[in-house]
């Protein structure tokens, strides 16, 4: 869900504009503030939308929209400024949503600049082997040569008679056969060996309907499959009990 | 050093990521609260009064045992391990407002960092700082950001409330508004 929330997010790469000094018309609005050493609270609106544009004239950011709605908003709230004040009760400094986001911006920096210093502290040390977040490893790495796959695809097949090559009949996969046989048997027994399993079975479909079945009732949650390496027999046994699964999924998530 | 802060130690010496007190607790089911505490401070201890490469930190609500920043340069000179990027300033911009302000919307931070944000809020959710916390109530119904342990663990953390509280900067935030007033942005 989270994943294709983001895809959004990606911009369109002819947007995307390089500002080497600048992290917004915020920051840039900000640093002309503390060039000219003006009241943040009383800010010489002509003067410093006149520097705006002129600054972001001479980075050549004219393409990037924020910037020119910023200088535009500069030059109506000049313009209000101009206008006469009329009832002074009633009048409204046109500057103060700007203020405000200017404050509230500086202030977010401030968490920028805490950040950082932290930031720079913790990567002056190391931890052990430093690994970036990634899913579980396997339990052991897959290390097979060709003959030791085609081998174990043999006593699979092995485990049935031979299937015959001719005959293309389809036939439906029973899973719930298969579920039920599972079931039963893990009624009987605490823990049963997939060769077990398809000890009887005749084909391929079989084999492959006992597979499903198993798949389908360990999502479930019914029974537990554990195989201890690679290509090993697989053991079944029904689910723990509902507070030690739970309890074994929380330690496995840690 | 007791046996439990030795089992203690070599359960952190194990781990690439810092280990929460409860889990250090299931190492040995029968100590008790008080005996875990002491055997922490008895490795801390172990390693600051006798002069050890290594120390013990408490980062993201959990214990991790992490080089001395002398040795820092060092080690990275001789290639035996890398210090992670840093962050974009977009990035450290975002993170600041979505730690400050969570569960935060797209909407909101555009609008206190005065841009639009693009694929800043990626970058960081494949980094695994922030995550999806839920949707909020206004219009479309935004998602809702969050930071995640590795965000305190990425900046050495102890907890959120690390911080400073907002009344404690230099100036202050308004209110969060809550996300339905948000929505309908200006």
């Amino acid at each position: 869900m989270s994943t294709s929330a983001f895809g959004a997010d990606t911009p369109s790469s002819s947007f995307s504009v390089e500002l080497p000094q600048y992290s917004g018309p915020l920051d840039l609005l900000l640093t002309l503030i503390r060039e000219e050493q003006v009241d943040i609270y009383d800010i010489p609106i002509a003067r410093i939308a006149q520097q705006f544009v002129e600054r972001i004239r001479t980075l050549e950011l004219n393409e990037a929209a924020e910037y020119l709605e910023m200088a535009a908003r500069l030059l109506r709230i000049k313009a209000q400024l101009l206008l006469p004040a009329g009832e002074q009760e009633l009048w409204e400094d046109p500057r103060a949503e700007l203020v405000r986001r200017l404050l509230e911006y500086q202030q977010m920096r401030e968490v920028v600049d805490l950040l950082e210093r932290r930031g720079e502290e913790r990567r002056s040390h190391f931890g052990r082997a430093y690994l970036p977040a990634q899913p579980a490893p396997l339990q052991a790495p897959l290390a097979l040569s060709l003959v030791e796959l085609l081998s174990a695809v043999d006593r699979v097949l092995r485990a049935v008679s031979r299937p015959d090559m001719h005959d293309v009949v389809p036939r439906a996969i029973d899973v719930p056969g298969a579920i039920e046989l599972i079931r039963t048997v893990l009624m009987l027994r605490a823990r049963v060996l997939l060769s077990e399993i398809i000890a009887d079975a005749r084909e391929p479909w079989q084999v492959l309907s006992a597979l499903l079945g198993l798949l389908e009732l360990a999502k479930l949650g019914e029974l537990r499959l554990a195989q201890p390496r690679p290509f090993a027999n697989v053991e079944i046994s029904p689910a723990a009990p509902p507070d030690a699964s739970a309890r074994d999924a929380a330690s496995e998530a840690a | 050093m007791t046996p439990l802060a030795k089992l203690l130690e070599a359960a952190l010496f194990a781990s690439a990521r810092p280990i929460a007190t409860e889990e250090l607790a299931a190492l040995d089911p029968d100590a008790s609260p008080a005996a875990l505490a002491a055997a922490i401070d008895e490795i801390r201890e172990h390693y600051d009064v006798e002069g050890h490469g290594v120390e013990l930190q408490e980062i993201a609500g959990g214990w991790q045992i992490l080089t001395r920043a002398e040795y820092t340069e060092a080690i990275e000179r001789a290639q035996l391990a890398a210090r992670p990027q840093r962050l974009s300033a977009a990035a450290l911009e975002t993170l600041a407002i979505i730690a400050y302000r969570q569960p935060t919307s797209r909407a909101e931070i555009e609008e206190i960092r005065g841009v639009a944000i693009g694929g800043v809020l990626k970058s960081l959710h494949e980094r695994g700082l922030i995550d999806v916390v839920g949707r909020g109530e206004g219009l479309g119904r935004p998602l809702m950001y969050g930071t995640t342990p590795v965000f305190l663990e990425h900046f050495g953390l102890r907890h959120l409330e690390e911080l400073p509280r907002a009344d404690e900067l230099a100036i202050a935030l308004r209110a969060p508004v809550t996300a339905s007033a948000a929505a309908p942005h200006e």
